[in-house]
């Protein structure tokens, strides 16, 4: 465990000599799809909600397919699938956009927890009591008024916990990048695995890691819950 | 458009591979929770501290690392404990090669079992415990008390939960390709990249997914009525 941690510390950490790598490449990894997922889940969640089955269809169905197949095959997919489409490899935005593990590997990460927290956010804005909108709507408020002011805010709060859980699963599902070649942390100890034959010490350190990482990550959550839950224990 | 070029025995050789593995993976993680729930649910101090650290530690770390490290760990460990063995005799030699299945299985089953733990744990807590001691009044052992009393109720708690445990485990068996199993996504990897025609096999393998997804929620919904007999439900 100690040569190990002599000779491939950093890289651990954060620094392989070429990229960022490790835990640094990890939690990049995690803010960047979780944050986009959120901004995609956002709207997407209210369209879930929306009255003409028009605009709730589309979103069902994509929500329907990220959550029904395995992360790994959406990242197969957009990894080196769609790059043998011959429209892709032709078109030179796509081509630059297609051609870097890291932007595959975000994208279809963002896609799946856009999914999930699609449905976690439509849940909350469904379970929004009929009193607060009745109440808004006598205020006079418009639609958009009631959602900005209203309705998510609340829902947001409510979805909290659930939220917290997602993005720990989140943070477990970037494991995954190191099938497309990202250097985050877990290619850092299949590195170390192949150059030094000793899976338990190699595989272990990074277990560690990543459980320091989730128990950070539990620890905030509580923190936001308390701080934005607290009206509900009084 | 349709052409699965010859490898439609393969695609269908993964499929039931992924269907054997998720299934075996969730009888192991099954009964893992059923024990792991006791032990948490025990009076027994060593017991509980065991099963808190085992399922803290399982939902803390990645799947996929915690995978390799079994998967080839677990082959160093079966050496040095065969090894041993021969060394103390010499008339039989033991000898015993982890497969992908084999060790995706025990992994599998490992790491659900702390997601299954939490769903009984829960569970077992919303069953009455006045029908437990009416059950032991009337002289059951706890055996019959688990079987006839405790289990059944149990189960209609814990259905939501382990629907949604055993959507995670069809998923997860997608993991084990990346150590070498043979499964649906194998196969479709294989395929595409023998014909040029990726982004179609791995659509396909991904549509495996989602009909064995919608089968098993058609199942959990029957079991869902099976087990909720005889309860009243709100009328809203």
């Amino acid at each position: 465990m100690i040569d190990i941690i002599k000779q491939y510390g950093l890289a651990y950490l954060c620094w392989d000599g070429y990229h960022i790598s490790g835990v640094a490449m990890t939690l990049w990894l995690l803010v960047l799809s979780c944050g986009m997922g959120f901004c995609l889940a956002l709207p997407l969640a209210i369209a879930r909600n929306a009255r003409s089955a028009v605009i709730r269809f589309p979103v069902w169905l994509f929500t329907f397919i990220f959550r029904g197949t395995p992360l790994y095959v959406q990242l197969l997919l957009i990894y080196s699938g769609l790059y043998q489409l011959n429209f892709v490899h032709q078109h030179v935005l796509l081509n630059d956009f297609f051609r870097q593990a890291l932007n595959c590997t975000v994208l279809s990460f963002l896609l799946n927890t856009g999914a999930y927290t699609t449905e976690i956010f439509a849940g909350a804005i469904r379970e929004t009591s009929h009193g607060e909108v009745d109440a808004a709507l006598a205020m006079g408020m418009s639609r958009v008024t009631m959602y900005r002011r209203i309705i998510i805010p609340s829902a947001l709060r409510r979805a909290l916990p659930v939220y917290s859980n997602e993005v720990i699963l989140m943070l477990h599902a970037t494991t995954l990048a190191f099938t497309a070649t990202v250097p985050d942390l877990l290619k850092v100890a299949n590195d170390a695995y192949s150059a030094t034959y000793d899976p338990f010490d190699a595989f272990t350190l990074a277990a560690l890691l990543y459980l320091c990482i989730s128990f950070v990550l539990i620890f905030a959550f509580r923190r936001a819950e308390r701080h934005f839950l607290a009206y509900l224990n009084p | 458009m349709f052409d699965l070029a010859g490898y439609g025995p393969q695609l269908l050789s993964g499929t039931v591979t992924t269907i054997e593995l998720s299934l075996l993976s969730l009888l192991v993680s099954f009964l893992l929770g059923l024990l792991g729930a006791t032990a948490k649910l025990s009076k027994n101090r060593i017991f509980k501290s065991v099963a808190t650290i085992y399922t803290t530690i399982i939902r803390g770390v990645p799947d996929l690392v915690l995978m390799l490290l079994i998967f080839y760990s677990l082959q160093i460990w079966v050496n040095d404990v065969t090894d041993w063995l021969n060394s103390l005799q010499s008339t039989y030699s033991f000898g015993l090669q982890l497969d992908p299945f084999t060790s995706g299985t025990i992994t599998l089953g490992f790491i659900y079992g702390a997601y299954f733990t939490e769903t009984f744990r829960g569970a077992f807590l919303a069953v009455p415990k006045g029908q437990l001691e009416a059950a032991r009044a009337f002289g059951m052992r706890p055996g019959l008390v688990f079987r006839r009393v405790l289990f059944p109720q149990m189960m209609r708690h814990a259905l939501p939960g382990l629907g949604n445990n055993w959507q995670v485990i069809l998923k997860a068996t997608a993991l084990v390709s990346i150590i070498g199993l043979s499964d649906v996504i194998k196969a479709a990897q294989a395929a595409g990249e023998a014909t040029y025609r990726s982004f179609f096999f791995i659509c396909l393998a991904g549509a495996v997914y989602l009909v064995l997804t919608i089968i098993s929620n058609g199942v959990l919904m029957l079991l869902e009525r099976k087990y909720a007999i005889g309860v009243r439900r709100a009328v809203l």
